[in-house]
């Protein structure tokens, strides 16, 4: 099987700060790849590599066996619930269009067929009874399925996920991660999912890459979410729990957060 | 000064019909501006510059105020002022906030400075109050040539960049993903913004240009979340403003701004009322089944 993304001695720095080093990791088609770690340990970085709006400072990135470009129409790109304005003037339909041909110059001229494909991509994640609702006044739940149709208005071999359950309750985490593996398995499109907690993907997850002080871990999540392993990452003692059929990661040293408070141990979270 | 005369200098329609053919050229002007207006605002509302309109339009005074005093092209000065002002802004605040201070910084600066150019100079009061308040310059015909040649220029580039624009003002994490170059088309718009907000100011003045360029499609955006019907319900607004306007400041002695303002102004409460109505009875385009399934 030829790996959808694939790095070679990946090294990323910040002046003195060391994000990671020497990472060499392939993604396959249809693999639920998660992206774990405190906040400032460069998971979003990671995802701006693949999508060519940070340069490695030392190694090799392909993607669907070419050089990783900006705006490859091979990638889906899911943001956070939170980066749409309320105010925002579209209609969810309007936000599914800006997937199929935002991108492109001038207006659109000839709106039928492409009128045609956001009906399917709605369809396809439940939203057509609220196509014509403005984005503003949708649930979180429901502007994430949207964003979901807007990031496979292209095809997709790869789906590129940024937190996209953050600030979501419980219901709507699962019903939309439940959509993104739909997507991974169903058209075999590998999903590289970024988040701090979990517990919500943890039926889907086939690898992880944990990334912590400088250290990274590839692995399944029983080689990796463990005592050990984590402790090592570290550099201190951290507890890996199980309780309720959940993880819990106890004891990240303050130092490894960077002044983030969501990023304290609280039950249910990973870091 | 009495009620009755105060009414007369407001509405006064004798020799209406002489009046009219007088200010062809005028009604013109104001129509294309209106037009241009209605489109450009629909991208100041959807990336949140407002108060950039008042600070570039500031500027632009300035650039006029100096070109009057130097005895310049009143029209050149303006806008050299205007995009000066619409570039800087471009460039040094990317975040909101940092360019809301900027903005803060820039305005008094420019007020002051058109203000120092008025004192300096000895002409025509009249020319002075015009730049800030608007006025029916009696348009001529190379005049209104040159005025539609800019206007034309900049809705087509404005055509042209539309799709990525809309994708960057309104998603701009995505559209970056997506490989849409959201800084380029940024500069790009504050040039055409402060092209469109220095014609503007020949006809509503520096401080009313907001009435222009902002109300019109913050009262669209009141009523309707379309894109399509956003821009063309925009325009329409901002035609309504200043055509009526001129109209109706025909029949009295005033300056043309009052009127302008006051329509668009009014045009906006009603579509606040409508749109207040429509979220009051939850319209807004959901479909309602019996037994929604859960989301």
């Amino acid at each position: 099987m030829t790996p959808v993304v694939s790095l070679r001695g990946a090294s990323l720095k910040f002046g003195t700060r060391t994000l990671w080093e020497n990472l060499n990791l392939d993604i396959n088609p249809g693999e639920f790849f998660a992206v774990l770690g405190p906040n400032g340990s460069g998971k979003t970085t990671f995802l701006k590599v693949l999508l060519g709006l940070q340069e490695l400072t030392t190694g090799t990135a392909v993607l669907a066996g070419q050089p990783i470009v900006r705006g490859n129409p091979r990638i889906g790109y899911i943001p956070q619930q939170e980066s749409l304005d309320p105010d925002t003037p579209l209609r969810a339909r309007d936000l599914v269009g800006l997937g199929v041909d935002g991108h492109r110059w001038g207006i659109r001229l000839g709106g039928a067929k492409v009128n045609r494909k956001i009906d399917g991509l709605l369809e396809q994640v439940g939203a057509l009874d609220y196509a014509k609702v403005p984005v503003g006044q949708l649930s979180g739940g429901e502007q994430q399925r949207l964003r979901v149709a807007q990031a496979l208005a292209t095809d997709p071999s790869v789906l590129l996920c940024d937190e996209p359950l953050l600030s979501l309750d419980l219901q709507h985490q699962q019903a939309v991660s439940a959509l993104i593996n739909e997507q991974c398995h169903e058209q075999n499109s590998a999903v590289v999912f970024v988040t701090h907690e979990i517990n919500p993907i943890m039926d889907y997850v086939d690898r992880v890459l944990y990334l912590a002080g400088g250290r990274f871990q590839v692995g399944t999540p029983a080689e990796v979410m463990t005592t050990e392993v984590l402790s090592k990452l570290y550099g201190s003692r951290v507890e890996v729990v199980h309780a309720n059929g959940r993880m819990i990661v106890a004891g990240i040293p303050e130092a490894a957060t960077h002044h983030h408070e969501d990023a304290h141990a609280v039950a249910g979270e990973v870091g | 000064m009495d009620l009755d005369s105060v009414l007369h200098s407001i509405f006064n329609f004798e020799n209406y019909g002489e009046l009219l053919v007088l200010v062809q050229n005028s009604i013109w002007a104001g129509a294309v501006l209106g037009l241009l207006g209605g489109l450009v605002g629909t991208f100041v509302m959807k990336r949140d510059l407002a108060f950039a309109v008042h600070g570039i339009s500031e500027l632009s005074f300035a650039g006029a105020a100096f070109a009057l005093l130097v005895g310049a092209d009143v029209v050149l000065g303006s806008l050299a002022g205007s995009v000066v002002a619409a570039l800087l802004l471009g460039l040094m605040g990317v975040r909101a906030r940092d360019k809301n201070s900027t903005i803060g910084v820039l305005m008094p600066f420019g007020l002051g400075l058109g203000i120092l150019f008025l004192s300096l100079y000895e002409g025509r009061a009249a020319n002075k109050f015009g730049l800030l308040t608007g006025q029916i310059v009696s348009v001529g015909t190379v005049q209104l040539q040159v005025l539609a040649g800019a206007a034309v220029v900049v809705m087509l580039a404005l055509v042209a960049i539309w799709r990525p624009l809309t994708f960057a003002s309104v998603d701009p994490a995505v559209a970056a993903a997506r490989g849409v170059p959201v800084r380029g088309l940024a500069l790009g718009f504050m040039v055409l913004l402060g092209v469109s907000v220095a014609l503007s100011i020949q006809i509503v003045g520096a401080l009313l240009v907001l009435a222009l360029l902002i109300t019109p499609a913050a009262a669209a955006l009141r009523v309707t979340s379309s894109p399509r019907l956003v821009v063309l319900l925009s325009i329409v607004f901002a035609v309504t403003a200043t055509v009526g306007g001129i109209l109706l400041a025909l029949g009295g002695r005033l300056p043309i701004s009052p009127y302008v303002t006051t329509l668009s102004f009014l045009i906006y409460v009603a579509c606040r009322v409508i749109g207040g109505i429509r979220a009051k009875r939850g319209l807004n385009g959901r479909v309602v089944r019996p037994a929604p399934a859960p989301a």
